[in-house]
């Protein structure tokens, strides 16, 4: 399994009322160039699995493997480092740099893990190619829809070949054709790539690319 | 410095602002630095250029401090000091402002009496009675030279060489004989051999403390006989105080700048965290960028007052020096450089779970 988590609980301090558990003794495996889609209400705990998966929270309890590596007990630069080599992440929003054309916001990937930027161009472009924006590599952000901003974020997310691709409500902020092309877009992508990806989101209609959906409940995930 | 150059780049205009300011201050620095150690050579050259180790003066009423304008001392005191075991040589100085004129020109001078055979003065050899040695400045403002006759208070003296560039509290030095400088004083002065301080050379480990109590004198080291130039002090302190200020300005203006930059980023800087960038590769990132800005800002302003200094250092007491001008620029980038790293610090508190969902 390229992700794999079992029995995690992550539970988050709640005032002086009781530790609120946003995650309860959740298991969840993803093979590599399979999509897992999450669904669920508001607040159900979607993003807190992203969160764990991804390094960025230390659970209460449980354990997550990502491509080979236990995370329990990795360092910070560690975590750093499994996040920029083995793990792609495709935010909500599209979270590009304002600075950088959408060639350097890939670029930027390869940067972060040592490569010489003039060698990664033409990864970039390749890449960028396969989102649909070749020819506006040059641009920056303010220049280019929100649409073709969120392929960014995917071609960004999949700049160092991660073994696994986590994306927290890619279409939230794009309207229901240009979602739906986005989310074919991933489909396709993972499977080519082999990259195990699990997609939240709360909206069913698009569903189709996934192989399989598992619903999020107050914490519990269930198939 | 991937990210941080295309930021230089993209947010050009609040780089170009910052870096404006830094480059008026170090220009205001490095020109307020030169004028300092212009000034300062004007008011003390004379005195710091002295073959001496230390300088004795007649002591100060309680509580107060030695000053050349209270200072005399008597012929027994130098003949005392002379005495001294470990003393090679006790010379007495006569220091007195005075006017001097040379056809329709008359300048205030600083009239410095010494022994022709103490081989303080230039060229003591030609100085006598009524011959008299002249720094360049005292030649130039009086507009004479070698041969010709000044007039120095009540005397006539001829100018027996130029030489040198004496200066005293701001005015061009006059070497002349201790017996022609006794007759410089004002009328009523005592008819006994008086000088203003004794310039004391020694060996090691000479008892300074038995020779000042043998002479009834008080003696400093020449360096520190810089306090008892009243006009000094109160010039240079201001001028030392204006440069801290300006110094501490520059680094709390940096550090404020990029307090705010860094805060404006922090969402970038979740982002990059949240991709994998390690904390130091973004401290890095920001330091370096924080470097870029106030190296090419110093470089600049440092630049620009080498030229203004070059332009007025004609009319103005100006040290156009290394140190005087890369002192000034280097403390001005490490200041800068702590500003700046004090306030990019708050990168490594930065959240990289920010960064995820909708909460940007
Ligand atoms: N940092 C935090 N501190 C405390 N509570 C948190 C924190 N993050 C999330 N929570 C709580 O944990 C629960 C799950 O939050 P999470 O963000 O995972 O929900 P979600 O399913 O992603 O919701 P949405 O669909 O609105 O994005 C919520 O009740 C939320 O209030
Ligand atoms: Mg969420």
């Amino acid at each position: 399994m390229t992700l794999a988590m079992t029995d995690v609980t992550l539970t988050y301090p709640d005032g002086d009322q009781p530790r609120l558990t946003a995650l309860d003794t959740v298991s969840l495996e993803v093979a590599a160039g399979r999509l897992v889609a999450v669904v669920g209400p508001s607040g159900s705990g979607k993003s807190s699995l992203l969160a764990v998966a991804a390094t960025l929270v230390t659970p209460d309890a449980g354990k997550v493997v990502v491509d080979g590596t236990e995370t329990a007990g990795l360092s910070p630069a560690e975590k750093a480092e499994l996040r920029r080599e083995r793990i792609g992440i495709v935010f909500q929003q599209p979270n590009l740099l304002p600075s950088l054309t959408a060639a350097e916001q890939l670029q930027v990937m390869a940067h972060l893990s040592g490569r010489r930027p003039r060698e990664t161009r033409s990864r970039a472009l390749d890449l960028l190619d396969a989102v649909g924006l070749a020819g506006k590599a040059d641009r920056r952000p303010h220049q280019l829809s929100g649409g073709q901003r969120q392929r960014i974020n995917i071609a960004r997310a999949l700049m160092n070949e991660p073994a696994v691709m986590l994306v927290d409500e890619p279409t939230s902020a794009l309207d229901h054709e240009r979602g739906a092309a986005v989310l074919d877009l991933l489909g396709g992508l993972a499977r080519e790539r082999g990259v195990a990806t699990v997609l939240v989101t709360h909206d069913r209609s698009h569903l189709k690319a996934a192989h399989a959906i598992l619903t999020m409940t107050d914490g519990i995930l269930t198939p | 410095m991937f990210v941080a150059w295309r930021d230089l780049r993209f947010a050009k205009g609040r780089f170009a602002l910052m870096g404006a300011v830094v480059v008026l201050i170090t220009l205001l620095v490095g020109l307020l630095s030169g004028l300092t150690a212009g000034l300062a050579r004007d008011n003390t050259v004379a005195i710091t250029s002295l073959p001496a180790d230390r300088l004795a003066f007649a002591p100060p009423p309680d509580g107060q401090d030695v000053s050349f304008t209270n200072s005399t001392v008597g012929e027994s005191a130098w003949r005392d000091w002379a005495k001294q075991p470990g003393v090679r040589s006790a010379e007495p100085i006569g220091i007195r402002t005075v006017n001097g004129s040379a056809g329709d020109r008359t300048v205030a001078v600083a009239a410095f009496g010494v022994g022709p055979a103490a081989k303080i003065a230039p060229e003591s050899g030609k100085l006598g009675p009524g011959r008299v040695v002249l720094s360049a400045k005292a030649a130039d403002e009086l507009n004479t030279g070698v041969g010709d006759t000044v007039r120095l208070g009540p005397l006539d003296e001829k100018v027996a060489a130029v030489e040198g560039d004496a200066m005293y509290s701001h005015q061009p030095v006059v070497w002349t004989s201790l017996d022609d400088w006794q007759k410089l004083g004002h009328s009523g002065t005592s008819k006994a051999e008086q000088a203003t301080v004794i310039a004391l050379t020694g060996h090691a480990g000479a008892d300074y403390a038995a020779g000042d109590r043998v002479a009834g004198t008080r003696s400093v080291p020449l360096a520190d006989s810089l306090s008892a130039l009243a006009s000094y002090q109160a010039e240079n302190g201001s001028l030392q105080l204006m440069r801290g200020f300006l110094f501490a300005i520059s680094a709390l203006v940096v550090g404020a700048f990029f307090t705010v930059w860094t805060i404006q980023r922090s969402g970038d800087i979740a982002v990059l965290k949240a991709l994998g960038a390690s904390t130091p590769y973004l401290l890095k990132d920001a330091l370096g960028q924080a470097v870029a800005m106030l190296s090419v800002g110093t470089l600049l302003g440092t630049g620009i007052a080498t030229l203004a200094g070059a332009l007025i250092g004609r009319t103005v007491p100006f040290v156009l020096e290394s140190a005087t001008l890369l002192v000034p620029a280097l403390v001005m980038i490490t200041l800068g450089i702590t500003g700046a790293a004090l306030s990019i610090r708050r990168i490594t508190a930065v959240d990289p779970l920010t960064a995820l969902g909708s909460a940007r």
